[in-house]
């Protein structure tokens, strides 16, 4: 057992044979959620009050008078940002009015993933990935398949080479952490670097992407600053890294213990959308996002001053026993699935339509490739949340895949 | 068979012909602007938000709990407003006009 401390994720080392429980993830919140409905937590001094109810979370997210999230860069994200970056997330951080005029003219680019052309591209991408696993002994499912998946993807979103994936796959899983510390501002800075000389390089010799799309926007009469398109990339750089890779990671894992479920998909590929979208509430790779308070307020009862920050934890609220039936269970069909996994209201993940298409193809060509998966070795990725512990992936998961043909 | 017809927010008439599924499932399969279906018809994203013409309103019937319930945080809400995903299109709703509610 490796047990980290500070705001290092905590690692707790599983053998698989004692526990073969790798695709079961608790609802640590349970408890906190039934009786206060609020989890308490200190991050770099500056207190949240984890809102834990569906229907909270719900209110509070779409509350952005009561609740906003243009607040100092960085302070609504959960660990608190504020001291390695200046850059503005947009339109993450940003509140109507403005948030809505960004949203408008970012939204037909992020919805590109639903054209015929992308999908087949990401279809491309997930096979050749899956056929080059499938003639290895072992496959360490991290950096050998999601981050490199994970990665190539980006590239259609970004409209852009695909040898730039290379780079990012060298980044490692997180933009913003490394090994040996949480929040690592050297780390950080490689990303804006990087933006950086490609918006220099977009501004010298405009292309068909996104940073040169971007550098050519108008909103309300005038072009997108490079500030703004800076918050632009950094926002879609760090929102779907960590999230999706956890999401195929743990999808792999869930698929290696059930089997039969891996079959259903493969019979009744109808189902696909449905499974999409409970093995995203289920695994719910983000846990939390921040808000600050705009007033002295209650939330559950639980007093909250002007200026403190509250978060929104979606993870708890997708397991509310008060909304979804058998929350603990993944129910591949589940039929009416009010989840909140890509956020809630005004600020809803403007990546989630990339993000679903990765995760249908994902789910419609792994079945049709691979017979079997193996855990061969499992390392759980902890987060530490105040006294919460919750399992949102894998460090690493060795697994061997069997071909469907043999 | 029914004859679905949206009006978009640009005031585009579209009629459609469905025989089953979902008036969402419908709307997507034609690529209705403003009705995206985002999370597949599981009543989690709201972008599937329709207006539904008075003379079909008891025929459509009322929205259950859970879509209520997302409907209430949609700021576009009104009083006969419901979430496409959650109606069957069946020979009743023949002729009904839709109005899309988000551009």
């Amino acid at each position: 057992m490796l047990i980290g401390t500070g705001n290092k994720a905590l690692s707790i080392h599983l053998s698989t044979d004692i526990a073969m429980k790798d695709s079961l993830f608790q609802d640590t919140f349970e408890e906190a959620r039934k009786q206060k409905g609020i989890g308490q937590m200190n991050d770099q001094d500056d207190p949240i009050v984890m809102v834990l109810r569906h229907k909270d979370v719900r209110k509070c997210a779409f509350n952005w008078k009561g609740f906003k999230s243009e607040a100092k860069p960085g302070r609504i994200v959960v660990p608190s940002e504020v001291n390695i970056r200046d850059t503005r997330q947009i339109p993450f951080e940003i509140d109507p009015p403005n948030h809505t005029a960004y949203r408008k003219v970012l939204e037909s680019w992020f919805k590109r993933p639903l054209q015929e052309e992308y999908k087949n591209s990401l279809s491309a991408i997930i096979s050749e990935l899956l056929d080059e696993q499938l003639k290895q002994e072992a496959t360490e499912v991290i950096s050998e398949l999601s981050l490199p998946l994970q990665s190539k993807a980006l590239t259609l979103l970004l409209n852009t080479s695909m040898e730039e994936a290379e780079t990012w796959i060298s980044w490692g899983v997180h933009v913003f952490r490394s090994e040996a510390t949480a929040l690592d501002k050297d780390k950080a800075n490689i990303l804006y670097d990087y933006i950086e000389k490609e918006i220099d390089r977009a501004i010298e010799k405009p292309g068909k992407d996104l940073y040169s799309v971007l550098l050519n926007t108008e909103l309300e009469g005038r072009k997108l600053s490079r500030e703004e398109v800076k918050g632009i990339l950094v926002l879609t750089f760090a929102g779907g890294r960590d999230t999706v890779i956890n999401f195929l990671t743990n999808s792999l894992s869930y698929f290696a213990e059930k089997p039969k479920m891996l079959d259903w998909l493969r019979k009744d590929p109808s189902i696909i959308g449905k499974a999409t979208e409970e093995l995203v509430r289920y695994f719910s790779p983000l846990t939390h996002i921040g808000r600050v308070s705009t007033s002295d307020t209650a939330v559950c009862g639980h007093e909250v001053k002007s200026d403190s920050r509250i978060s929104l934890c979606w993870a708890s609220a997708n397991r509310d026993e008060t909304v979804f039936e058998n929350p603990n269970e993944v129910i591949l069909d589940r039929k009416v699935n009010p989840h909140v996994a890509f956020g809630f209201s005004h600020h809803k993940c403007l990546g989630a339509t990339h993000a679903r298409q990765i995760m249908k193809e994902f789910l419609r060509i792994l079945p049709r490739k691979v017979s079997k998966i193996e855990i061969l070795e499992a390392e759980e990725n902890i987060e530490e949340w105040g006294d919460f512990k919750r399992k949102v992936g894998f460090e690493k998961l060795n697994v061997k895949l069997y071909s469907q043909q043999g | 068979m029914a004859v679905i017809n949206f009006i978009t927010q640009e005031g585009e008439k579209i009629s459609v012909e469905g025989t089953s599924g979902s008036i969402m499932e419908l709307a997507t399969s034609v690529g209705i602007a403003g009705l995206d279906g985002d999370c597949g018809g599981v009543c989690s994203c709201a972008t599937c938000h329709v207006y539904v013409n008075e003379t079909y309103r008891k025929i459509v019937g009322e929205a259950e709990k859970i879509e209520k319930e997302m409907l209430e945080f949609d700021e576009l809400a009104k009083e006969n407003s419901r979430l496409s995903c959650q109606i069957e299109i069946s020979e009743k709703l023949d002729g009904i006009e839709l109005i899309v509610a988000r551009e």
